[in-house]
């Protein structure tokens, strides 16, 4: 399965040191003497898979999970490459922190990593972060994620300010003032369990206001986890006008609604939360229509006892590099996603907005050898243990259809039958 | 009966009518001079209050040593929870030392489920954040019974503070389950929108709803509430929400009031009419151990 070039048919590849050096009819390919065989029969050969969104928690957070933790995570769940989000402590708004994780990444050598930059110091949402600085590193993605950037002029430099520079900026949409003691979407639901509830209006209202200052500014603009069916409709609308939108969407949101909360279940307390059956229905159909360009985990993980406790005071978010293949492929088992449009929208998609040249193929001669196998039909149960250090997974218990078998990064395998090499 | 009492929803119409029918026995129990059942004798309860609360601990502590169980009260203050000690943690030193049942005030909704993963005992929702409050729905259905002889059919409205009023959610649920007809009242900004999910109409016209019906609920708005900007001024809610004496003779003869407590005399009800005969709210409090009496005895003895 190749979306860069089309392909979707049976093959052999030949892997050689770090790069594919052929493509060939099955039966067709050769390999030299002392070659590895994988048979791949019935199973599906795609380029690695590509996350925009993950929480790699190092530095600061090494209790829940390490750059070395969540990139062997990321490796078994098919991810040859990762972007980590910003808000470490220290946040990753400047150049040490960004060599730290570079070189935390390098040294692990599961997968590809990306550390996104933030926005402005420390998060705070003041003064500009030095984004020429990160960008000569070789960051692409510029994000306050975990919080909107909280006023129109701040968000306007910033736009101008990354057109200097090949870059995106990644907005986490929500209108704090709209989402005070929020605790889940704003709903029937919301208002049964007696929670606080964020309505969508708090997405919609800042992704209204970004596509405006990107018309504005020209700057290009990434959504971060749409969950919205309003935030929707309006991405597809300004990407109809010609503007340079992408948007991303999570393997939750695509999979579960407010309605599985009724037991007050903390591993389903997601930020943006899990929203309504319709918002869900939208989210499908946009990323089958590529109004959403990508799917990211928004890999998120906490400790036990942050998350095994009352449900207002328990942390948002839920772990995913591991699930997020398994889940994406219930929705082409229900006919709402073709594979081909899976596979491009977690590999394909993602390098290219990420600008990660080598990954998201093509998968073909002199192309780096970022590729994973998966058994579309293997069934396993989503529990612990993880790979990743947490294990606060919306999916506990489900079973999932569709299981990664090999990983392979720069033509070497990390994951061989499920498991880590290393 | 149910083994744990968290939400009104988990009852059926069946499960309330025995509730309140064995409230009956357990009433007449409060009226003798030694007032005492051994129907649990043996058992331990344990009151694990998270919040500050006179007449609810009271009444559960009454109703569990009525029927010779041994009662322990746990507050957070000057325990271990002052220590930083989790729920869970809690649970478990409880379950450690054998409870059989507990009884869970807390301020977040859902604690009460948190606690059922962490203990084998009967757990009771004495009251969790703005979710539910279903002993007290069930002693104020118990109360309107008494009265009026039934509930399928009466006209009853809920005033006030709903959106943060985990007995509003209750009782709606409770009524609604029993037949009978509701109506929210309250400013728009204290009315969940989704309300009517919960099968109860809805006003902002209090003066409207009050000519047809058979009970005023009355809920206590809390003066934060203000802070946050749900009404401008407790003096302009009290003007457009309070039961003050003139609403009342809007009222049908024979029209009960009723208010959980505690009251903020004043505001959300004059203080008059909070001591005329037809406002009942010291019957409810009588009855609200009788019902827990009820509620103790069936859950833990397995009937």
């Amino acid at each position: 399965m190749d979306p860069a070039s089309g392909r979707d048919q049976a093959a052999d590849v030949l892997v050689e040191g770090a790069v594919v050096s052929s493509v060939d009819e099955p039966g067709k390919g050769s390999a030299a003497g002392g070659a590895r065989v994988l048979e791949c029969d019935g199973l599906v050969l795609a380029p690695g898979l590509v996350d925009l969104h993950a929480h790699l928690r190092e530095p600061g957070g090494e209790d829940r999970e390490t750059v070395e933790s969540g990139t062997r995570a990321a490796a078994v769940g098919g991810y040859t490459a990762v972007a980590a989000m910003a808000n470490t402590e220290p946040v990753a708004d400047d150049a040490a922190v960004i060599q730290e994780v570079l070189a935390l990444g390098a040294r692990a050598g599961h997968c590809e990593v990306f550390p996104v930059g933030a926005i402005t110091k420390g998060l705070a949402g003041g003064a500009l972060a030095e984004m020429g600085e990160m960008a000569s590193l070789g960051v692409r993605i510029f994000s306050d994620d975990g919080h909107s950037v909280p006023n129109s002029r701040l968000m306007r430099m910033a736009m101008e300010y990354s057109r200097a520079f090949d870059v995106v900026i990644a907005e986490h949409a929500q209108d704090e003032s709209l989402t005070e003691d929020w605790q889940m979407h704003e709903g029937p639901t919301s208002a049964l369990l007696g929670l606080v509830g964020a309505p969508s209006e708090a997405e919609e209202i800042i992704v209204s206001r970004d596509l405006l200052l990107a018309r504005l500014t020209g700057a290009r603009i990434h959504f971060c986890h749409l969950s919205a069916a309003g935030a929707v409709e309006m991405v597809a609308a300004a990407k109809g006008n010609g503007l340079r939108v992408t948007a991303e969407v999570t393997p939750h949101h695509l999979t579960l609604t407010d309605v599985d909360l009724v037991e007050y279940d903390t591993n389903l307390k997601v930020n943006p939360p899990l929203r309504s059956a319709e918002d869900r229905q939208a989210l499908i159909q946009a990323l089958a229509a590529g109004a959403i360009d990508a799917v990211a985990t928004d890999h998120a993980p906490h400790a036990v006892q942050e998350k095994d406790r009352e449900f207002d005071q328990a942390p948002s978010g839920t772990i995913g590099l591991e699930t997020a293949l398994g889940a994406v492929l219930s929705l082409v088992y229900e006919e709402r996603l073709t594979l081909l449009r899976a596979v491009e929208a977690m590999s394909t998609a993602p390098a290219r907005i990420l600008g990660a040249a080598g990954q998201g193929g093509p998968v073909q001669a002199g192309c780096p050898a970022n590729l994973v196998i998966f058994d579309p039909d293997a069934t396993w149960i989503v529990q612990a243990p993880f790979a990743s250090l947490s294990a606060n997974s919306a999916f506990i218990g489900r079973t999932v259809r569709g299981k990664v078998l090999h990983t392979m990064f720069k033509g070497k395998p990390v994951v061989s039958d499920g498991t880590p090499e290393h | 009966m149910i083994k744990h009492l968290l939400s009104m929803n988990q009852l059926s119409s069946e499960d309330v009518a025995r509730i309140l029918d064995t409230a009956n026995s357990f009433r007449e129990v409060g009226t003798r001079v030694i007032k005492k059942v051994p129907a649990l004798r043996g058992r331990s309860v344990v009151n694990l209050f998270y919040e500050n609360s006179t007449r609810t601990r009271i009444s559960f502590e009454l109703a569990a040593k009525r029927l010779s169980a041994d009662v322990i009260n746990f507050s957070s203050t000057g325990t271990s929870v002052a220590k930083g000690e989790s729920l869970k943690d809690t649970a478990l030193t409880l379950q450690a030392m054998g409870a059989d049942a507990i009884v869970i005030r807390h301020p977040s909704s859902g604690a009460p489920y948190a606690l059922t993963r962490w203990v084998t005992g009967n757990v009771v929702n004495a009251g969790d954040g703005t979710h539910e409050h279903p002993t007290q729905a069930l002693l104020d259905l118990y109360t309107v019974r008494e009265h009026l002889g039934h509930i399928d059919g009466l006209r009853v409205a809920i005033i006030g503070d709903v959106l943060h009023s985990r007995v509003a959610r209750s009782l709606t649920f409770g009524l609604s389950m029993m037949g009978a007809e509701t109506t929210l009242v309250g400013p728009p900004t204290l009315i969940p929108p989704d309300a009517p999910v919960w099968g109860a109409e809805v006003s902002y016209q209090m003066d409207e709803v009050l000519p047809k019906l058979d009970v005023c609920y009355m809920l206590r708005v809390q003066n934060e509430r203000q802070q946050k900007q749900f009404f401008p001024s407790v003096r302009e809610y009290a003007r457009l929400y309070g039961l003050s004496r003139e609403r009342v003779a809007a009222l049908p003869e024979g029209a009960m009031i009723m208010h959980p407590g505690p009251m903020n005399r004043g505001v959300e009800i004059a203080s008059e009419v909070a001591d005329l005969p037809q406002a009942v709210m010291e019957e409810q409090v009588t009855n609200g151990i009788a019902i827990r009496m009820s509620l103790l005895y069936l859950m833990m003895s397995d009937a």
